[in-house]
């Protein structure tokens, strides 16, 4: 096994490109965990923490471009205010030592239906930032970039540069249900955004299907209602039967398994409860900022 | 591969890693310093954990590598000496070691709490602490020590 260490982005790209056996690693909070039960055995190690790109973030024309190897401590601690949803759902992540080293890059590469980082970015619409010594930056939406179970849209000689994130224009919520608070893979969670720039919903399904997904039904269903009833203007109170409804939808869009960590039935269940208090906490968050 | 690290404040070198291994590997294996704990090998129960760069971190999570030209410190660089820190201290005052396995761990995470959150709340500690698992289940003893060794640095 070699270890390959660039220091610059175009270096890296050169290197994924030259090694397709490498295996990019940042925190390591995933990566080491396979190497370390030999469950892997890449030709090399492709550690991508000493390119400083990948650390940064910015704000560009409303959206928040995140790099790749930002960690969630930092999502956390920079972030609340313009991704509350992924600065949530940053907080949920392992523990401390856990959040330090582990990347949303790294979520993104490595494609668990159980990330945390990613229900919160089908919700709020982001958009990975894919590239390519040979052909450049090319832009996927993450409702898109989820294949399979661990499987996502990159091509062997391509890394992930950053997810681009539409700041915050109205309350997001996060929730994950866990055995504890702290050092819990989810055994489903849910996300969701009002944009009531656009009068739309935004909806992120966690550890309920092979890969993330979104509730497009249960968006467009929402929207309609609160558009219906005036609400977006009204602001008014969200009618307990219309955010049960959408818990129904957003259940309905899930097709969980039976595993070690819970059943499907419970995570339809907790992924109906879950979406229903999502949109009313949001909800009432938007009510209050009126 | 080599890998140079200062450890402890000492710069240190050690030849022939294979690039797949953990930052805990080489401490403990090529280095000597046994004090960082090799338990779950995945993150899950803090028994490694060590300074990074100022920062806690799961050593059996950094491939060594990654190390190359960082400071580490481990609980065996936090004593003055003979002269245990303060949160040793009050570990060892409180009864807060049982096994003693998850004690570096939870030596050096609340070292860094105390360093960042000089009077933490319990809540706070909890948190702090929560990415440490102490199978002897000897948590209440654990925060008593915490509480201890909170209030001696306030009190200079």
């Amino acid at each position: 096994m070699d270890f390959l260490q660039p220091t610059t982005w175009a270096e890296a790209l050169t290197l994924r490109a030259e090694r397709p056996d490498a295996l990019p690693i940042a925190g390591g909070t995933d990566v080491m965990v396979d190497l370390n039960f030999d469950r892997r055995r890449p030709g090399a190690l492709l550690d991508l923490g000493r390119v400083a790109e990948l650390r940064e973030w910015g704000a560009d024309d409303g959206r928040i471009r995140l790099g790749a190897g930002v960690p969630y401590a930092r999502v956390i601690e920079d972030l609340g205010a313009q991704l509350p949803g992924l600065a949530m759902a940053s907080r949920t992540v392992g523990s401390p030592q856990i959040r330090i080293r582990g990347t949303v890059g790294g979520n993104l590469g490595s494609a668990s239906p159980a990330g945390d980082a990613h229900p919160p970015l089908l919700a709020a619409g982001a958009v990975v930032e894919i590239a390519s010594a040979a052909r450049g930056v090319r832009l996927v939406p993450a409702a898109e970039f989820y294949l399979g179970v661990k499987r996502n849209a990159l091509e062997p000689d391509e890394l992930i540069a950053a997810v681009l994130v539409p700041a915050a224009a109205g309350p997001q919520q996060f929730c994950k249900v866990g055995t504890r608070n702290a050092m819990v893979i989810a055994v489903s969670a849910f996300a969701c955004a009002l944009h009531p720039d656009r009068g739309a919903v935004g909806t992120g399904i966690g550890s309920a299907a092979p890969t993330p997904r979104r509730a497009p039904e249960a968006e467009t269903f929402l929207a309609g209602e609160l558009e219906a009833a005036g609400l977006w203007e009204s602001r008014g109170e969200l009618p307990e039967t219309l955010a049960a409804a959408f818990g129904e939808r957003v259940a309905a869009a899930a097709s969980p398994i039976d595993d070690v960590r819970g059943s499907a039935a419970y995570r339809l269940h907790s992924l109906a409860v879950m979406a229903r208090r999502a949109a009313t906490w949001a909800w009432n968050d938007y009510r209050k900022a009126a | 591969m080599r890998v140079t690290t200062t450890v402890n404040g000492t710069e240190q070198s050690v030849d022939d890693v294979w690039p797949g291994e953990s930052l805990l590997y080489v401490l403990r294996e090529r280095m000597g310093l046994p004090g960082a704990k090799n338990a779950c090998e995945q993150g899950e129960c803090g028994s490694c954990t060590v300074y990074l760069d100022g920062e806690p971190v799961c050593a059996c999570l950094v491939a060594a590598g990654q190390a190359i030209g960082r400071e580490v410190v481990t609980v065996e660089g936090l004593a003055d000496g003979e002269r245990l820190h303060p949160v040793q201290e009050a570990f060892v005052e409180c009864g807060a070691v049982q096994c003693g396995f998850c004690t570096p761990g939870l030596v050096v995470a609340a070292h860094d709490l105390l360093a960042r959150v000089p009077s933490p709340s319990d809540l706070e500690i909890r948190e702090a602490l929560a990415g440490n698992l102490c199978r002897c289940t000897g948590y209440e003893k654990i925060l008593d020590a915490v509480r201890l060794a909170a209030t001696r640095q306030a009190r200079p």
